[in-house]
């Protein structure tokens, strides 16, 4: 188990910092606002998804700093949208793998077609 | 592989392409709009933050009323104000007083008031701070250089899904003659989460 980590370590980023590191964090947030606009979960239910998968983490030993924050989130919405059968979790490895074979057959500098 | 590196484009992460799976299927099945995606965003991105909560603080500070009605009901109070929770959830104040200092944590996972501070700050996601608020928030506090004195009752508000908090931070001596648009320049993040305090 890993000693919780003094806060000093942690403070200096967090004045002016980004409110998401990377594009995909912002997007698999805003996935998961207008999916529940729609009523797909209850934010009840998707609370109740992310501390599942943020408990199980803490128990695997994962970082204390929380920067794994938004691989966690992603995690429980994949679960989510798959318990509540938006889709399988065959169509997203699917979704994936053709995203990635778009991308390798795009020219660089031309958009990617969606799948 | 590709002999030549302008004959295709490099994939994201494999994080980044996950999410561009769930996107696809949750847009063909009708649950989301990539354009309400991009709104969601920018709102988040730009609108939205501690400035909000910072307007809310000063106004309770300059007006008895409204502080009154932000004790008693700060969803309403917010909306007031324009800022409204997307996700169903109650808004409480706690205020702090000679006798009491409040802090905020959700020891779940990331609960956090979103209408008026935003999104959270990394720390207040950590695995530390969600254990560590709880059991030891005066030690936690003194790392975030706030001294609390042993006669001072420490209260530790675990947010929900359901119901976020707000501190109301004590208004500083000495702004007795600053404008409500002055005083809000000092209400800081991290005052209104219960890790610091607002300075004159």
């Amino acid at each position: 188990m890993t000693e919780p980590q003094s806060f000093s370590d942690l403070l200096p980023s967090t004045v002016g910092e980004p409110i998401f590191n990377e594009p995909w964090q912002a997007q698999a947030f805003a996935l998961t606002v207008t999916s529940h606009k729609q009523d797909l979960f209850t934010w009840d239910e998707w609370a109740t998804c992310l501390s599942e998968e943020i408990a199980a983490d803490k128990a695997d030993g994962g970082p204390e700093d929380g920067s794994n924050y938004y691989a966690l989130w992603l995690a429980a919405l994949e679960r989510l949208v798959t318990a509540k059968g938006a889709a399988t979790a065959e169509e997203l490895s699917g979704l994936k793998q053709a995203w990635t074979e778009n991308y390798l057959a795009t020219p660089h500098g031309q958009p990617v077609p969606e799948p | 592989m590709p002999h030549d590196s302008h004959d295709h484009t490099d994939p994201p992460s494999d994080l980044a392409l996950r999410v561009k799976a769930l996107e696809t299927a949750l847009t063909r099945k009708g649950y989301v709009d990539p354009e309400a995606i991009d709104a969601v965003v920018d709102t988040f991105e730009t609108k939205v933050g501690p400035r909000n909560g910072a307007a809310v603080v000063a106004k309770a500070w300059t007006d008895p009323a409204f502080k009154q009605r932000l004790l008693d009901d700060a969803s309403a109070a917010c909306a007031e104000l324009g800022f409204s929770g997307q996700q169903g959830e109650q808004l409480k104040a706690v205020e702090n007083t000679d006798a009491v200092h409040n802090m905020v944590v959700c020891t779940l996972c990331s609960c956090y008031p979103w209408p008026v501070l935003g999104l959270p700050p990394s720390w207040y996601k950590s695995h530390a701070y969600r254990s560590r608020a709880v059991i030891e928030p005066r030690a936690v506090l003194q790392e975030f250089g706030v001294d609390i004195p042993e006669d001072k009752e420490v209260r530790v508000w675990d947010s929900t899904a359901e119901l976020r908090y707000l501190v109301l931070p004590a208004r500083p001596d000495g702004t007795d003659d600053l404008s409500e648009d002055a005083l809000a320049e000092l209400v800081s993040r991290d005052s209104m989460i219960g890790t610091g305090v607002a300075q004159a």
